[in-house]
C-alpha cells in the first residue's frame, strides 16, 4: 500500500521544504510592494523626454500630402509638412495667419489681359487673380538620406546600385541623411505634383478649375515620371525669387486662401521624388507614401501603421512660439501662459494602433493613452447629464482630473430627399409640402438624444454654427420650428399632418392607391446593430401614415442608385474642407448634381433663384452683403426642403489633467506643436492607478490546490482497489 | 516518397488555380473596378476623370476576363484576370491597391500572428492532453463527469467572452499585463501572456474532449487490457502504452494547422492590436483592396495544401502501417 505515512523520512522533508517556499514566494508576491506597472504597455525608458501618448484605430493609407486627404492622415502628416498658411490656434472665428509665409498673401485682380485691377474691381471684370506669397528665409528640412551629399556636393543615395537597394529594408537603413533651406521652388514642385496622374491628387480635378495652366500641365506630364516635372514650367505657378512665388488662379476665388493653410499646398523637395522613384524602394514599401519629408515641428522616425507610429521632434524646425493672443477668456482659461514660448513643447509623440474601443478605454483611465474619445459603451461612464441639460464628468472621471471638452463639428448629417424623384422630388407645392411635414416629423432632437448619447446640435439650416452667415440667436428653421420662450421648439405633429393633407396625403393615404403612401428609405446600414435606427426612421414617418420601406444595400450600391438617380430618401453627411458657407451650399448648387454632373450635390436639388445667389456669394469677401444673401440662400432651402437638415455632430473629447494648452480647433490639424505634457503629474498618477493586485491569484491558486486534494485522494483510492 | 511529394503538388496546381478563379469571380460579381476606385479615392470629390486615371494607375482599365478588342494571345493576357494572376503562381503578390506592397507587408505581419498562435497552440495541446488524460484517468467517477461538465460549460462560450473577461480581469482588475499591444523580441513576451493564456483556456472544452475521446477508445483495447494484466499501474498504462497510440490523430490534426499558424488570428490580434495576419485580410476586405484579398486567399489555399502534404507524411512517421504511394 502507498500512503504518506509510508513515504521515506527525506521524501518528507524534500516535500515540506516545497511547501515552505512556495508558501515564501506567496506571501513575498502578496506582500511586495508594487513598485513596478506590469500593465504598462511602453518598454522603452522615456527618460527626460516629454512623450505624448496617442492612439489611432485605422492605419493611414496616404502620407504624401498630394494625396492624403482625411483625418487619419492628416493627425500625422499636418505635424511634418508645412504649408504657407494655417489657422490660428486660438482666435475664433477661424482665422488664416502665415505659417512658412512671412505674411498673408498679396492678393492682385487682373483682367483678361492680364493688366492689374483695383481692389474694388467688379467681380465681371476679374478674370485671374495672382497670390503672390513669401516665405521665410532659413527654414530647413528634416534631416533625411533624400537631401544627403557627400564631400562632392553629390547625393548621396540618388543613384543607388541594387546591392544598396537589396539590402535595405527600410529608409533607415540609409544611415546618411543631409538637409537644406525652403526655397519657393518647392512649393512650385508641389503644385506641379498636384497635377501628376500618376500621384492621384484628389483635389486635381477640382485645382483644374482654378490653377492657370493646372489641366495642360497634366496632360503634358502624363507619361512623364514624377521626377521630370521639376524643369517644366506651370502657366499658374511660378517662383518669382528663391523665397517668393506666385500662385494665378482664374477669375475670383476668395476661399482659396484655405486651400494654401491644407498639407496639399506643402512644399516638397524634388530630391524626394528623385530618391523613392529608384527602381525596387516601392517594393520595400521606401516610398515617399510612407516616409514623408517636411519642415514641420516633427518628423516621423517609426512607420509602421500595422502597430505603432512615432514622431520626434525636428531638431532643424525654424523659430515659431505660442500665439499671445486669442479670445478674451483665453487667458483666464490660462492658455497664454505658454505666449511666447518656442513650439513644440513635446519631444516625442507615440501613436499605438489600437481598433477595439475596450482595451483603448482602459489604457486611458489607466494613464496610458492622454487623451481619449468616448465610445457609446464607455460613455455613461464618463459622461452625466446636469438638471439644465447641460454635460458634466461623472465623479469618477473628476476624482481623476480628466478634463472634458466638446465642440460642435464643421459637418452636418442630413436626410436628403432625390428631387428627380416622382413622390417626394421637383418644386411643385405638392412634393414641397410632403417634403415639410416629413421634416417636422422626423424628430432629429430624439436621435441625438437616443442614437449619439446627446452629441449633436439639431440642424436649423444648412450651415453649422460657427460658420459665416449662422444666425445663432434668430435663425431658427421657421418650417419646422417655432419660437417658444426664445427657444426653438419643433412644431407639433398635428402642423405636419395638416400639411400632409395640403399635399394630397390626407392621413398618409395615397389617393392613387387608396392605401397608406409608400417612401423608400436607401441606406447602406445592414447589420443587425443599426436596425434600432431603421426602426426609428420607420415609426417616424409612421406618425404621418406614411410606410417607410427600408432598402439596405452595400456602399457600393448604395453609391450607384445615388449616381444613377434610383433613390427616392437617404441619409448623408459633410465635413468641411474650410470653414466658408460656399463649402456647405455647394452641396445644393444645380451645377453641382449628383446624377446630371457626378458632383456633390446628392439631392440634385435646382433651383435657379439659389443658384443666382450661389454665384454670386461665392466669390465675395465676407460683407454685409454677403450675409444678407447667405440669409436668402437659407430662406430658400428651408422652404424648398430638399433635405431634413438633421444635425450637426458634436465632439466630446477627454484628456487628462497634465495635458496642457487644450482648445478644440476643428479646422487645425497641426495642433500637437502646442501641446504640452506634465510628465511628473503623469508618471506619479500611472504609479498610483496601476499597482498589480496578486492576492485573486494567490487565491485561485490555493483553490486549485485544494481541488486537487480529492482528486489525488480518488486516484490513490483507485489504485489501491486496483492493486488488491 | 520524393515522387509522391511532386505528384501532389503538381495535382495541387490545377487546386490553386481553381481557388484563383473563384475568389477573382466573387470579387467582381459584387464589385466593378470603379467601385474599387471610389473607395480607394475617399468619397470627396471623385470625378469620372478621377476615376479613369486611378483604374489606368492600377491596371484595371483593361477588361475582367476577355478582351475582345485585342489580337492573338493578348485577348487572354490583356485582361485583369491574367495579369493579376500570374505574380500568384511565383510568389509575387505585387502592390495593394493603396499602394503598399503586399511581399513585404505578410512577411512582416506573419510574425507576430506566429509568436501568439504557435505557443497558444503547443502549450494548448499540453493541457488539452494532461486535462483529457485526468478525465480518463477518473473514468467513471464524478470527477470525470464534472470534468466534461466543465469541457461543455467551456465550449459553449463564445470566445469573446474569454477574451474581453480575460482583459477586464488580468489587464483591468489585477494590472498584471498589459491589456493590448505587441513588441518585438523579448519584450513581446509581457504582451503574449494574456492572449496565449486566453487562446489556451477558450480551447480547453472541445480540445480536452476531443482528446478524451481518442484516449477512451484506446483505453478499451486489448493491449491495453494486457498491459494491465501484466501489473502496470493505471498512469504507466496511460502514459506509456494510451498516450503514444492516441498521438497519431492527435499529431496529425495539428500538423495540418501548422502551416496555417502564419495565418493568424482575426479577433484575438484586433483586439490585442497586435500587428498580424489575421486583421490584414479582414482589413483588405473592408477597404475592397482585392489585390490583397486574392494573395491572402491564395497564400492560405497554399499553406493548407502544404498542411495536408505534411498530414499524409507524419502518418508515415508515426504509423509504420502507413506507406506513401
Amino acid at each position: 500500500m502507498h500512503g504518506a505515512k509510508y513515504l521515506p523520512r527525506h521524501r518528507m522533508k524534500m516535500q515540506t521544504c516545497k511547501v515552505r517556499v512556495l508558501i515564501l514566494i506567496l506571501l513575498c508576491l502578496c506582500a511586495a510592494p508594487a513598485s513596478a506597472q506590469m500593465n504598462n504597455p511602453y518598454t522603452e525608458d522615456e527618460g527626460e523626454q516629454a512623450v505624448l501618448y496617442e492612439s489611432f484605430s485605422e492605419r493611414p493609407k496616404h502620407m504624401d500630402p498630394a494625396v492624403a486627404y482625411n483625418a487619419t492622415e492628416y493627425a500625422f502628416i499636418a505635424q511634418i509638412y508645412e504649408p504657407p498658411f494655417q489657422y490660428h490656434y486660438l482666435k475664433r472665428p477661424y482665422q488664416v495667419v502665415p505659417l512658412t509665409a512671412t505674411r498673408m498673401p498679396e492678393v492682385i485682380y487682373l483682367n483678361r489681359k492680364g493688366e492689374k485691377l483695383d481692389n474694388g474691381a467688379n467681380d465681371s471684370d476679374i478674370a485671374f487673380t495672382d497670390y503672390i506669397i513669401e516665405i521665410q528665409p532659413g527654414i530647413r528640412y528634416q534631416p533625411h538620406p533624400a537631401l544627403a551629399q557627400n564631400a562632392q556636393g553629390d547625393y548621396e543615395y540618388h543613384q543607388l546600385s541594387t546591392a544598396q537597394i537589396d539590402a535595405a529594408t527600410s529608409l533607415y537603413d540609409f544611415k546618411a541623411t543631409g538637409s537644406r533651406e525652403l526655397t519657393a521652388e518647392d512649393y512650385i514642385y508641389q503644385i506641379k505634383r498636384l497635377a501628376h496622374p500618376k500621384i492621384q491628387s484628389p483635389i486635381a480635378e477640382i485645382m483644374k478649375n482654378y490653377i492657370v495652366g493646372f489641366d495642360e500641365f497634366s496632360k503634358q506630364i502624363k507619361d512623364k515620371p514624377k521626377a521630370a516635372i521639376r524643369d517644366l514650367p506651370i502657366a499658374g505657378a511660378t517662383a518669382l525669387s528663391r523665397y517668393q512665388y506666385r500662385i494665378r488662379i482664374k477669375g475670383k476665388y476668395p476661399q482659396f486662401i484655405y486651400w494654401l493653410a491644407m498639407p496639399f499646398f506643402s512644399p516638397m523637395p524634388w530630391e524626394a521624388d528623385v530618391f523613392y522613384d529608384q527602381a525596387g524602394l516601392a517594393d520595400k514599401n521606401i516610398t515617399l507614401d510612407w516616409f514623408p519629408i517636411g519642415t514641420g515641428p516633427y518628423l516621423l522616425a517609426e512607420n509602421n501603421p500595422n502597430r505603432r507610429m512615432i514622431l520626434l521632434k525636428n531638431p532643424l524646425f525654424h523659430l515659431e512660439t505660442y500665439p499671445t493672443d486669442g479670445e478674451p477668456e483665453d487667458k483666464q482659461k490660462g492658455l497664454l501662459a505658454d505666449a511666447g514660448k518656442q513650439l513644440p513643447f513635446i519631444d516625442k509623440v507615440v501613436f499605438m494602433l489600437e481598433k477595439e474601443t475596450i482595451p483603448y478605454w482602459t489604457k486611458f483611465l489607466q494613464g496610458y493613452y492622454d487623451a481619449s474619445g468616448i465610445a457609446s459603451d464607455s460613455f455613461d461612464q464618463a459622461i452625466q447629464f446636469t438638471g439644465s441639460g447641460g454635460v458634466a464628468l461623472t465623479p469618477t472621471m473628476l476624482e481623476k482630473g480628466i478634463q472634458l471638452q466638446t465642440s460642435v463639428t464643421v459637418s452636418n448629417f442630413y436626410m436628403g430627399f432625390n428631387m428627380l424623384d416622382a413622390t417626394v422630388g421637383g418644386a411643385t407645392e405638392q412634393a414641397r409640402k410632403l417634403r415639410q411635414a416629413i421634416a417636422i416629423a422626423v424628430d432629429y432632437e430624439e436621435y441625438i438624444s437616443i442614437f449619439t448619447n446627446g452629441r449633436g446640435v439639431a440642424a436649423q439650416g444648412v450651415l453649422p454654427p460657427g460658420i459665416y452667415g449662422v444666425d445663432d440667436k434668430a435663425g431658427i428653421n421657421p418650417y419646422v420650428y417655432e419660437l417658444l420662450n426664445g427657444k426653438a421648439q419643433r412644431k407639433k405633429i398635428d402642423a405636419a399632418r395638416q400639411l400632409m393633407t395640403e399635399a394630397g396625403y390626407a392621413n398618409g393615404i395615397d389617393p392613387k392607391t387608396k392605401e397608406a403612401l409608400i417612401l423608400y428609405f436607401d441606406t447602406t446600414a445592414t447589420s443587425v446593430d443599426d436596425r434600432p435606427r431603421m426602426n426609428w426612421y420607420r415609426k417616424q414617418f409612421e406618425k404621418l401614415g406614411i410606410k417607410l420601406v427600408i432598402r439596405s444595400t452595400d456602399y457600393n450600391r448604395f453609391q450607384e442608385k445615388m449616381r444613377t438617380g434610383n433613390a427616392q430618401i437617404f441619409v448623408w453627411g459633410w465635413n468641411a474642407d474650410y470653414p466658408d458657407p460656399e463649402n456647405f451650399f455647394f452641396l445644393l448648387y444645380g451645377a453641382n448634381s449628383k446624377v446630371q454632373y457626378g458632383g456633390e450635390n446628392a439631392s440634385n436639388y435646382h433651383s435657379p433663384e439659389f443658384d443666382r445667389l450661389f454665384e454670386q456669394m461665392r466669390n465675395m469677401d465676407n460683407s454685409e452683403q454677403r450675409y444678407r444673401i447667405i440669409q436668402q440662400m437659407q430662406e430658400i432651402v428651408r422652404h424648398d426642403a430638399p433635405w431634413v437638415f438633421g444635425y450637426h455632430p458634436k465632439n466630446f473629447s477627454l484628456f487628462h489633467g497634465w495635458y496642457k494648452n487644450l482648445k478644440p480647433n476643428l479646422m487645425a490639424n497641426n495642433q500637437l506643436k502646442y501641446t504640452r505634457i506634465d510628465t511628473a503629474a503623469r508618471a506619479g498618477k500611472r504609479q498610483q492607478w496601476n499597482e498589480p493586485v496578486f492576492w485573486p491569484l494567490v487565491l485561485g491558486g490555493a483553490v486549485f490546490v485544494l481541488m486537487l486534494i480529492p482528486a489525488i485522494n480518488a486516484y490513490r483510492r483507485r489504485a489501491r482497489e486496483t492493486k488488491l | 516518397m520524393s515522387q509522391y511529394i511532386i505528384r501532389r503538388l503538381l495535382y495541387s496546381l490545377p487546386l490553386l488555380m481553381g481557388v484563383n478563379i473563384l475568389t477573382f469571380v466573387l470579387f467582381f460579381v459584387v464589385n466593378s473596378p470603379d467601385d474599387m476606385a471610389r473607395m480607394q479615392l475617399g468619397q470627396k470629390h471623385v470625378t469620372v476623370q478621377a476615376i479613369a486615371n486611378w483604374k489606368q494607375q492600377h491596371g484595371y482599365d483593361v477588361p475582367l476576363l476577355w478582351n475582345s478588342d485585342a489580337q492573338g494571345e493578348k485577348k487572354i493576357t490583356d485582361t485583369i484576370f491574367y495579369q493579376k494572376s500570374v505574380g500568384l503562381f511565383l510568389f509575387r503578390f505585387g502592390v495593394s491597391d493603396s499602394g503598399r506592397n503586399i511581399g513585404a507587408d505578410i512577411k512582416e505581419r506573419a510574425w507576430p500572428s506566429l509568436a501568439v498562435a504557435l505557443p497558444t497552440l503547443t502549450v494548448g495541446l499540453l493541457v488539452n492532453i494532461c486535462f483529457a488524460l485526468l478525465m480518463v484517468l477518473f473514468r467513471n467517477s464524478y470527477l470525470e463527469h464534472v470534468g466534461i461538465v466543465l469541457c461543455v460549460i467551456l465550449m459553449s462560450i463564445s470566445s469573446l467572452f474569454y477574451i474581453i473577461g480575460g482583459q477586464f480581469f488580468i489587464g483591468k482588475v489585477l494590472k498584471l499585463v498589459p491589456i493590448s499591444g505587441y513588441d518585438d523580441g523579448m519584450a513581446a513576451i509581457k504582451f503574449l501572456i494574456l492572449p496565449v493564456m486566453i487562446g489556451v483556456f477558450s480551447g480547453i472544452g472541445s480540445g480536452a474532449r476531443w482528446y478524451r475521446t481518442l484516449f477512451l477508445e484506446e483505453v478499451e483495447k486489448d493491449y491495453v487490457r494486457t498491459a494491465r494484466a501484466k501489473g502496470l499501474s493505471e498512469t504507466q498504462t496511460l502514459f506509456q502504452h494510451v498516450l503514444p497510440n492516441a498521438m497519431i490523430p492527435i499529431l496529425t490534426g495539428v500538423v495540418v494547422v501548422l502551416p496555417l499558424l502564419f495565418m493568424g488570428s482575426l479577433i484575438m490580434e484586433s483586439f490585442f492590436s497586435i500587428p498580424g495576419l489575421g486583421s490584414y485580410t479582414i482589413d483588405a476586405i473592408n477597404s475592397q483592396d482585392f489585390t490583397i484579398v486574392r494573395a491572402m486567399v491564395f497564400l492560405g489555399s497554399v499553406l493548407y495544401v502544404i498542411g495536408l502534404l505534411l498530414t499524409d507524411i507524419s502518418y508515415t512517421l508515426v504509423d509504420p502501417r502507413v506507406r506513401l504511394s
